[in-house]
């Protein structure tokens, strides 16, 4: 089932936490909704569900306005970050609830019941546990019944907040991989809330990215990674390194020193962030013709890639990664004078960005 | 709950005192325990051994006729069908209370929360006196209740107010923080999985409570049972007619009956310590499971 979001507007007393949000949420695929915490991600997701109501906008689900629809006749399937499952029942009940909360007419009988719950709980890979209660589960044990007893009343779409985000880093991974081949066999209309990019980038089929109530880009992972559309995705997608200077033709005016660009030239000088990944920076000597100046702080080399960390003139820090071959082919040492020379940069105008900056102060 | 969090602090006191580093000197710690417990024995075993013995000095036999006698079986009826009444009433408006404080939003929740806590920091007293000015013959409604044959003052409604008033706020205060931990998370989740508000109470919210709730019934009815001061104001004192278990108690010491009214003290004695098994061993289930 799809589901359109249309000028959802939504503030909590002065706090604005949706600023005009549409979006379109294809029939069977996996979203994810990533953003750092306070950037409305979670709010949109409850809206769709009816556990919050919008100031302004429509939700239409599966083509039809679901706004004033009851959260119980939205049949969306809710989980939660801290699962929310019911304490006092065991994990079987816990799981056929939807089915024997339906009114006496459509209520399957309790051998149907019985059969359907199994079912899921095999699906889920816990039918062993059907006896348990909650309490005697662990983590991710508990998400994945708290998936089953969503799944249970045949929700047309699945939401999922910050689903993993209470489990410890290896069972993260495990379910993220579990979750995108539970989709891929359900195919069922999913949207997820997560504040982890890798997470996001890895599980879904496409990521919307959010700040601050405003939907800053949507995309495939690789598009989003690979080509950022403004600023906040760049610096939120992995780590970046900024230089603040004056783009004008071929160059980048950086303080006294000068950078090429590698974008279509300038016709007028302008103020510009520019970002550089840590791999796309080279360290060259301290008497090169062209590069920004810095000095070298610390040298991590371990995993595959070695981590270079500089300090700035002004206080800036950088972080460039190189391979060993690259380490083993340029001595550094913590200490050294060296400059730093980008081999790709993205600018961005300035105003537009001092701009957005002065509202989210005020 | 107050006991709750002493059971789960044992452990913690126990490594604190074993540490050399954090530990007290020996004199401070028996000093401590013999102050608490030389107040408890002088103020409350001491009174408690007496209430007994008194009531059984002349033997077993007074003991009995004590309690067989008719003013005191009707004022065990009366006190019985007061806490009868005002108890479940409580726990009907305790439970609202609770659930319009914790689940919404609204304008004077704070002042709600406040004025439940009237009848604790009010003197019984005040309360007996204002319930004759309200409902008295020479009251607000006094002309209107005397026109319509209907008494309250000196008669069961008297004392069932009386009685209501004054244990107001034991369910609403035990449920209050409990339903505030458990938050709103598996309504929600009830809520989606299609569940009406009255299944969403029954099935999820309930059973979460049941224990606080029935914790809070016990303390309800403790006080129920054992009120003076404002029952007796509106009661009237007619033996047989308006007296309940205390003023009983009251009345036969006023008449120099001293066993008698022991003994019919040494059962309200009874019933205090019952009480406190029943309390011991709901706090015992409450904190299984919420450790388990």
């Amino acid at each position: 089932m799809s589901i359109n979001v249309k000028n959802i507007h939504k503030r909590f007393d002065e706090f604005t936490a949706l600023d005009d949000i549409s979006l379109d949420f294809p029939s069977g695929e996996l979203v994810a909704l990533l953003g750092p915490s306070g950037c409305g991600k979670t709010t949109l997701l409850r809206i769709i569900a009816g556990l919050e109501q919008a100031d302004l906008g429509d939700i239409i689900l599966d083509g039809e306005n679901a706004s004033n629809t009851h959260v119980r006749d939205r049949q969306v399937g809710f989980v939660f970050q801290h699962y929310a499952l019911f304490k006092h029942m065991t994990i079987f009940d816990n799981v056929a609830f939807g089915l024997r909360m339906k009114p006496k007419a459509q209520r399957p009988s309790e051998s149907k019941i019985r059969e359907k719950v199994f079912s899921l709980l095999q699906l889920v890979q816990l039918d062993w546990l059907a006896d348990r209660f909650p309490a005697q589960l662990s983590g991710g044990q508990r998400q994945r019944i708290a998936l089953a007893r969503a799944l249970a009343v045949e929700p047309r779409v699945l939401l999922l907040d910050e689903p993993f985000g209470a489990l410890d880093a290896k069972v993260r991974k495990e379910l993220r991989r579990w979750l995108r081949k539970l989709h891929d066999e359900l195919h069922i209309t999913s949207i997820f809330v997560t504040h982890d990019q890798e997470e996001a980038l890895e599980v879904a089929d496409r990521v919307v990215l959010m700040d601050h109530g405003k939907v800053e880009q949507v995309g495939t992972p690789e598009a989003v990674y690979n080509h950022p559309q403004t600023p906040f995705v760049y610096s939120f997608l992995g780590s970046v390194n900024v230089f603040h200077g004056r783009a004008e033709q071929e160059h980048l005016q950086v303080g006294n020193e000068q950078l090429r660009h590698h974008n279509d030239s300038y016709g007028h000088a302008q103020d510009v962030f520019a970002f550089a990944r840590p791999h796309e920076l080279k360290i060259v000597e301290n008497n090169h013709h062209e590069g920004v100046s810095a000095r070298i702080s610390r040298v991590l080399s371990f995993g595959i890639e070695t981590k270079v960390e500089l300090d700035g003139l002004n206080g800036t820090h950088y972080e460039v990664h190189l391979s060993q071959q690259q380490r083993q082919d340029q001595p550094l040492h913590i200490g050294q004078e060296v400059k730093l020379v980008p081999s790709a940069l993205a600018l961005f105008p300035k105003e537009i960005e001092t701009l957005r900056l002065s509202e989210q102060q005020g | 709950m107050s006991t709750l969090a002493i059971q789960t602090h044992a452990s913690q006191t126990t490594r604190f005192e074993k540490n050399a580093a954090t530990r007290e000197p020996n004199w401070v710690k028996y000093l401590l325990l013999g102050i608490s417990l030389s107040f408890f024995a002088l103020f409350l075993l001491l009174p408690l051994i007496a209430v007994f013995t008194e009531a059984l000095r002349k033997g077993l036999e007074t003991y009995w006729l004590a309690f067989t006698d008719a003013d005191a079986l009707s004022s065990i009826a009366l006190t019985l069908t007061a806490a009868l009444i005002s108890v479940p009433l409580n726990l009907v408006f305790g439970v609202a209370a609770a659930w319009a404080i914790t689940k919404f939003e609204f304008r004077g929740k704070q002042i709600l929360i406040t004025f439940i806590d009237l009848p604790f920091s009010i003197s019984p007293v005040i309360v007996g006196l204002s319930l004759v000015l309200v409902f008295g013959v020479h009251g607000w409604f006094g002309e209107w209740l005397v026109a319509n044959d209907v008494k309250v003052i000196f008669a069961l409604p008297g004392i069932v107010l009386a009685t209501i008033f004054v244990t107001f706020p034991f369910v609403a205060r035990e449920l209050i923080p409990l339903m505030q931990a458990q938050g709103k998370e598996e309504e929600e989740a009830a809520i989606v999985l299609g569940a009406k508000g009255w299944q969403n109470f029954w099935y999820v919210t309930l059973p979460n409570i049941k224990w606080g709730l029935l914790y809070g019934v016990i303390l309800c009815n403790a006080r129920a049972m054992g009120e003076f001061g404002a029952v007796s104001v509106v009661s009237g004192h007619i033996r047989g007619e308006t007296n309940t278990l205390p003023l009983h108690v009251e009345i036969l010491y006023n008449e120099y009956n001293f066993s008698a009214a022991f003994a019919v003290a040494s059962l309200l004695a009874l019933l205090a310590l019952l009480t406190l098994v029943i309390k011991s061993y709901v706090e015992h289930k409450i904190s299984k499971r919420t450790n388990g």
